[in-house]
């Protein structure tokens, strides 16, 4: 087959899955690599089992890692797949679902011997690579694991680690099919195992094989070409969203100055930051692996006060914890950035699964009356951007502020035209200084005309002065039960953080017409589904309009009258509806709700057909 | 010269320029006067320049603390200012940063946090008032109160085994831990210097009376009639004696402390346990010296140094590493980290 042609496609679907002991997710980040390398744009949908350690073979060890790609802009790691690659039976039980039909099945056929379809629960005579229920599939059935053996037979280690390889076999033959190059995967291999020489041999050579396996063996009988996306001129990288948020915190300490002071627990799915903020020691970057999510933020909160950049960081159980500290920074009116990758809950609920439900919770999840900024990053790269911007109003306006991703964006990527540092915005700090001192005192509650409060930091002569968490005096500080003082306080607490609406972007139409029958309305990591369901309801010739709120609260100050230029307005959110309370109460306008709980992003055609619906 | 000496001079300041335009509101009688007033006659001693010296405190009485010190300060939330003090002391190293906390707010509900900061060892100072009651939400039992006692939470008794601070710290890893008490100013005075001067997490215990809640939970540890009997002021290199005209020591008996007459001619003072602050084993075992006065053949209640044996403090190891980073991998690049390993370009 080697000389037939490489068929041409603008996208494609590919869903590697295994056992969690496969090495699923690290061919999916390498191919991943290899493919924006191939300068497509793409997106990916890292599928965690719930168990580290589930028994393998098991349907509850099975981890996904899907990629979608194409000469296309992509704005999602896609709906079904067109390409279901299984190490076992369990995978392909698991993953059938996904597949369009037809699609192309390549599974190990090793991964359905007697043990295996034992564990995936199948009986023995319903074997699906063996009876025809896989019909209507292309399907490839290759013995990987026993090639792998055959070819690593003078390598001298043992059966188990020759078997540690074999998901080498899959990347080289993966990337002979839609021809991406193998030298980064050689790079990152070689650096994997720089220490051990037996290893590194034996994963480059079965890497080859599988390449090799495709390029000789006849047995593939496609293979694609996918052209190079037509991407905005520039030079691009990968990243995931976790990564590009250590990358935003990293330089919102070097463009502010203020040193980066990180308090954190290690939790699914936001330790990731908290990894590659441990590696950033080089910029002064203090990680502190703290006790608890509560000492996670107090000592953030103390490090504030000290006059550094701190921030910490969490998901659904760690931020309930996180609660009482919040207040007390927005009493203390410090900066501080506190970090969500939201996670399904309630309670410990499905640590490796996605869910938006925790819009309200940043809102009012404090007791009193505890006002804060709240901003949304929408896709793996504007994680970068949106935590940079929350550092900046933090120390500009003197609050906490949360920041919301969620573990669909922390840990999918997509190829990022990354900016300069010269391009960020500055910091404005508040400092106080001498010139702060009034009739030989300093005044922690003085304002200038925005409501903010300046920044004294201890070392700083003439400047001592007490703050807490008791109600304060205006302009003093001094601990005061007046009633009358307790209403000014909290309304200038308000008033504060809703003045920050002037200094915000308006906001804009991601696409569509400024007025019509539907606007989408959505937050957070729905971007990228209802972009391109807007995308293919025009091919249809349906015209809808889509506008993405990042800033939570406060809100665009022309928000109302967008909503208002359209019949109907239509919210998807992965929860039960919480922007659309928002939305409903503050702009009185009968929203039309949708939501999805499950643990997943949307799917384009879910959008797509709720439109549809509403029309 | 005189020019070098005028830039390094520190701008004394006097026990009254620690007073704030507050009125101070603990109730009268209340044993964090005598603390609040020998705070202020210490620090003034202590070299330190008025603008680097940090209060942090949590919830109780004890922590209206800050709001009469002419510092810094932060009066934070209920058991969280150790944790928020370590954030400020390992991110500011250059600041002297003091904790005040009770027993609720440091080994209730601060409990943790009160733990991992000892063990992480930053050179703080935790000025532990120990009332062995709440007193600001009046009068509930607390984690150090003794059994049997009445409080309006425990109108029967108190049915919780109470902490044993030292031993709790000890067991924490820390470097220094002390006792003292309100009503020997003296003593609290010297300790609170003590404390202060060690580089190092210092924990000091310092009894203090609720007269309100719990008036005279340690009167015999100050009363003329009682003290003698049952306190033991132990002092660096010096034998274990107390009692009345000092006639009673403790020795080791096959390892075990034992108390022993001094007049009966048995036993001298060269038979003595002699106090060595860096021993943790003897410190250990002081710690124990925890029997309520009221049993039989207790032993007497320590108060002074107990332990004191300095080892790396946190913020020096973590900017220790941040050097070692810099040193190693050179002074971090924003561009080149945003940049990353791996890129590629698309022309016009
Ligand atoms: S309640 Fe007790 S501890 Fe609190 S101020 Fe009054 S006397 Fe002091």
């Amino acid at each position: 087959m080697t000389t037939k042609e490489r068929i041409n496609i603008d996208d494609v679907v590919i869903r590697f899955a295994g056992d969690s002991g496969d090495g699923i997710q690290l061919i999916g980040t390498e191919f991943t690599n290899a493919t924006a390398l191939s300068q497509n744009d793409l997106g990916t949908f890292p599928d965690f089992p719930a168990e580290i350690r589930a028994p393998a073979g098991t349907l509850a060890g099975v981890s996904g890692y899907q990629i979608h790609f194409g000469s296309n802009e992509i704005h999602t790691p896609g709906d079904l797949c067109d390409v279901l690659v299984v190490m076992n039976a369990a995978a392909l039980k698991k993953n059938l679902s996904n597949l369009k039909k037809p699609g192309i099945i390549i599974a190990n056929e090793d991964g359905f011997d007697a043990k295996n379809l034992r564990l995936a629960g199948i009986a023995d005579e319903e074997n699906p690579i063996k009876n025809n229920s896989l019909d209507g599939y292309k399907v490839y059935i290759i013995p990987i694991t026993k090639i792998t053996r055959e070819s690593l037979k003078a390598s001298g280690l043992g059966t188990k680690e020759m078997d540690r390889s074999k998901n080498m076999f899959i990347l080289g033959l993966i990337c002979w099919m839609y021809q991406r190059p193998l030298a980064p995967s050689i790079e990152e291999t070689k650096r994997r195992f720089a220490k051990n020489p037996a290893v590194l041999e034996a994963n480059l050579k079965v890497l080859n094989a599988g390449f090799n396996y495709g390029e000789t063996a006849e047995i593939i009988e496609e293979k694609f070409k996918v052209a190079p996306a037509k991407m905005k001129p520039g030079v691009y990288r990968g990243i995931t969203g976790n990564a590009a948020t250590a990358l935003g915190l990293v330089a919102a300490s070097v463009k502010s100055g203020l040193p980066l002071f990180y308090g954190s627990y290690p939790i699914t799915p936001a330790s990731d930051i908290l990894h590659e903020l441990a590696k950033q020691k080089n910029f002064g970057v203090i990680t502190f692996q703290a006790e608890d999510e509560i000492a996670a933020i107090s000592s953030a909160i103390g490090a504030s006060y000290g006059g550094s950049l701190g921030v910490t960081a969490s998901s659904g159980p760690g931020i309930d914890l996180k609660s009482e500290a919040m207040g007390l920074a927005v009493m203390l009116e410090l900066p501080l950035v506190i970090i969500n990758v939201q996670r399904a809950g309630p309670s410990t609920g499905m640590p490796t699964k996605t869910e938006q439900a925790d819009l309200l919770l940043s809102f009012y999840g404090r007791h009193g009356e505890a006002p804060m900024p709240i901003l949304a990053a929408n896709s793996p790269t504007d994680c970068f951007d949106t935590i940079y911007e929350a550092a900046r109003l933090a120390v500009e306006f003197m609050t906490p502020v949360t920041f919301l991703s969620d573990g669909y964006i922390a840990n999918g990527a997509e190829p990022w035209r990354f900016p300069q540092t010269a391009d960020l915005k500055g910091f404005k700090i508040n400092l106080a200084t001498s010139k702060d001192i009034s009739d030989n005192k300093y005044y922690p509650y003085m304002r200038d005309e925005r409501l903010v409060r300046t920044w004294a930091l201890p070392g700083t002569p003439g400047l001592e002065n007490r703050i807490g968490g008791i109600e304060k005096e205006d302009i003093t500080g001094n601990i005061s039960y007046d009633p009358k003082n307790h209403e000014k306080m909290v309304h200038i607490r308000a008033q504060k953080i809703a003045n920050i609406a002037d200094f915000i972007p308006l906001q804009a139409l991601d696409s569509g017409p400024e007025k019509g029958k539907v606007l989408i309305l959505g937050w957070g990591s729905t971007y990228g589904t209802i972009k391109t369901a807007c995308q293919e309801l025009k091919k249809e010739g349906i015209e809808v309009s889509h506008a993405h709120l990042k800033y939570m609260n406060p809100m665009p100050k022309n928000l109302g009258e967008i909503l208002s230029s359209f019949d109907k307005v239509l919210i998807p959110e992965m929860n039960m509806g919480q922007l659309l309370m928002l939305i409903r109460a503050k702009f009185m306008i009968p929203a039309i709700g949708y939501s999805k709980v499950r643990g997943l992003p949307f799917s384009t055609h879910d959008i797509v057909d709720k439109v549809k619906e509403i029309l | 010269m005189e020019n070098i000496q005028e830039t390094e001079h520190i701008e004394a300041f006097t026990s009254k320029d620690l007073e704030t335009d507050q009125e101070v509101r603990w109730c009268p009688g209340c044993g964090d006067y005598s603390i609040l007033k020998q705070v202020q006659t210490v620090v003034p001693k202590l070299g330190l320049k008025r603008e680097n010296i940090v209060f942090i405190s949590g919830i109780g009485c004890s922590s209206r603390f800050p709001y009469y010190m002419e510092t810094y300060g932060m009066h934070s939330i209920h058991g969280r200012a150790t944790a928020i003090a370590s954030g400020l002391k390992i991110s500011r190293p250059e600041l002297s940063v003091w904790i005040v906390t009770g027993d609720g707010d440091a080994l209730s509900i601060g409990g943790n946090h009160f733990i991992h900061l000892l063990r992480r060892n930053p050179d703080v100072n935790i000025l532990l008032f120990n009332n062995q009651i709440y007193g600001l939400t009046k009068g509930q039992y607390s984690p150090t109160s003794v059994e049997g006692q009445v409080t309006k939470s425990s109108p029967l008794g108190v049915l919780d085994h109470p902490f044993n601070p030292l031993a709790l710290s000890l067991g924490a890893e820390a470097s220094f831990v002390a006792r003292t008490m309100d009503r020997d100013p003296k003593h609290l005075q010297a300790t609170l210097h003590r404390a202060a001067a060690f580089k190092g997490a210092s924990m000091l215990e310092i009894y203090q009376n609720c007269n309100v809640f719990n008036d005279g939970a340690f009167f015999i540890y100050t009363d003329k009639e009682t003290k003698a009997a049952s306190a033991i002021f132990v002092e660096e290199g010096k034998p274990l004696v107390f009692g009345e005209n000092q006639n009673k020591g403790i020795r080791f008996n096959n390892g075990k402390p034992e108390i022993v007459d001094l007049t009966e001619g048995k036993f001298g003072i060269s038979d003595l346990w002699v106090h060595d602050e860096q021993d943790p084993y003897k410190a250990n075992l002081l710690s124990r010296f925890y029997d309520h006065p009221s049993e039989p053949g207790h032993f007497p209640r320590p108060f002074g140094v107990i332990y004191a044996k300095e080892r790396r403090t946190y913020e020096n190891i973590v900017h220790d590493q941040l050097d070692f980073a810099k040193e190693k991998m050179g002074l971090g690049d924003l561009d080149a980290l945003i940049k990353g390993k791996q890129t590629w370009e698309i022309a016009d």
